[in-house]
């Protein structure tokens, strides 16, 4: 069975429809890069997908977990969805150490000395094992956003959520986040990630997904949609962020 | 009668100003207690808590201590109830602190941003993990600089107990300028112990928000 599997899914906040019934699959091992105008629905669909926004219709299962159905243990979907948000949102009052252990003893119930130790893989993996004892605070906005990844990971998820995570970073930092990203896609962690990046997006993601008023407009093989894009909405959206 | 302010009285104005450290203890416990309640009763999604709670606050925030101390001072002995000023002193400073102390926590509570919350839900935390690990350590770090600031002006406001005869600091200071007839001196020492006591809050304050890494 896929990963995800939404069946007409519909969101609103209020009035406002802002998911216009999406339908979509993800399996295994895909890194699924979104890509739309502002506004077009692409924060909402991820944050659909781990419960952090409730669905008013349509069926949703995740992760094995049905979303979509009242008794959903919604806290054990988002231990196997990790998601990284693009404010990073560490835990300022907690060493970088701390952040990654955190969820590790209260979720998934480690000792302290486990905990500890898949904490110095974890952010020796975003390379930065000299920083386990520094705050947040105390880190560039491109290592904050590597532990915040690195938190995520501890966690051993399923999938991995990205929601622009290099949009707040200065130009010279990207580069660093972006390559853990592509790491984790050589490893084949599923992923979905909303980007602006575009050559990003061709090169290390397998599919591309357009998202356009609420509706998945396209969807396919990262390299054949960028090339050659069937409708006028995905052309004038590239020729946009293309120049 | 009258004699020159010594060494003794200057000892004399230090066990009064046992009473001020004891009164305030009392009232930022009591108020403390009260004034959590207080805060989660304004926050609960509860309509009619809320509203009580905002009555509440309205009512002690917007009418002056002085008053509050002589309504139950002078006010309750006229239903039977006679009040010593020990106790009526740390009800009405307990009271008074708790609307304001109330309001300062639920401040620091709503400040710790929303995406605090979100972020402990995307790693599986429960609701009240992410309250008791993530939202409340950083709302104890915001609140530390205004409870403080707070705690201070009641040092401060305890001397209004002086007027309904409990012998603090300030009272304690009428007392002995009366016998030594020299105002300035000992009015300049009593000021001299509220100012070792308030400031020595305020140090202590900055030390622990040095040492909590407050969020900046
Ligand atoms: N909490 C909310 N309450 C009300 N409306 C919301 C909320 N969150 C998002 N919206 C609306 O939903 C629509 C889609 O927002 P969303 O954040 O998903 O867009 P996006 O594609 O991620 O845009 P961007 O590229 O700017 O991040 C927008 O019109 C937005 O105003
Ligand atoms: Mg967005």
């Amino acid at each position: 069975m896929s990963l995800v599997s939404l069946r007409n899914v519909v969101k609103r906040f209020g009035a406002h429809e802002v998911l216009k019934g999406i339908t979509l699959s993800i399996e295994e091992g895909e890194t699924v890069a979104v890509i739309g105008r502002s506004g077009s629905g692409k924060s909402t669909l991820l944050r659909c997908l781990n419960a952090l926004e409730a669905v008013q219709e349509g069926e949703m299962t995740v992760a094995g977990i049905a979303v979509t159905s009242p008794d959903a243990d919604l806290n054990r979907l988002r231990a196997r969805v990790g998601m990284v948000f693009q404010s990073y949102n560490l835990f300022p009052h907690l060493t970088v150490e701390r952040n990654v252990k955190l969820a590790l003893k209260l979720v998934r119930k480690m000792s302290d000395a486990q905990a500890a130790q898949v904490a110095r893989a974890m952010v020796g993996k975003v390379g930065l094992a000299d920083k386990l004892q520094a705050y947040p605070d105390e880190l560039s906005g491109g290592q904050q956003q590597r532990v915040a990844i690195a938190r995520s990971l501890a966690m051993q998820p399923s999938m991995m959520l990205f929601d622009e995570i290099t949009s707040a970073l200065d130009p010279e930092l990207v580069g660093e986040v972006l390559r853990v990203l592509e790491e984790l896609a050589r490893e084949g962690m599923t992923m979905m990630l909303v980007t602006h990046e575009m050559n990003f997006a061709r090169n290390v993601a397998d599919r591309v997904i357009f998202m356009h008023d609420g509706r998945i407009h396209e969807d396919g093989p990262s390299q054949e949609i960028l090339r050659d894009p069937q409708t006028p909405e995905l052309k004038a959206f590239l020729a946009a962020v293309l120049h | 009668m009258i004699r020159d302010f010594a060494l003794a009285d200057f000892g004399f104005l230090l066990m009064a100003a046992r009473w001020t450290v004891l009164l305030s203890l009392a009232a930022a416990l009591g108020g403390g207690v009260l004034g959590l309640a207080i805060a989660v009763l304004r926050i609960v999604p509860v309509a009619p808590l809320n509203w009580f709670a905002i009555g509440y606050i309205n009512l002690i925030q917007g009418t002056p201590l002085l008053g509050q101390l002589f309504v139950l001072f002078f006010g309750l002995p006229l239903f039977g109830l006679s009040v010593d000023a020990w106790t009526a002193a740390v009800v009405a400073l307990s009271l008074y602190s708790s609307a304001f102390l109330g309001e300062i926590w639920r401040g620091s509570l709503q400040a710790v941003p929303q995406r605090q919350w979100e972020a402990g839900a995307a790693l599986g935390l429960t609701y009240r993990q992410r309250f008791s690990h993530v939202v409340l350590p950083q709302a104890v770090r915001i609140s530390v600089a205004p409870t403080v600031g707070f705690l201070v002006q009641i040092v401060k406001n305890t001397s209004l107990t002086a007027l309904i005869g409990f012998v603090e600091l300030t009272r304690a200071s009428q007392i002995m300028t009366a016998a030594t007839f020299a105002p300035l001196t000992v009015y300049l020492a009593a000021a001299a112990i509220y100012f070792v006591l308030c400031f020595s809050l305020s140090w202590a304050s900055q030390v622990l928000e040095r040492r909590l890494h407050v969020a900046r």
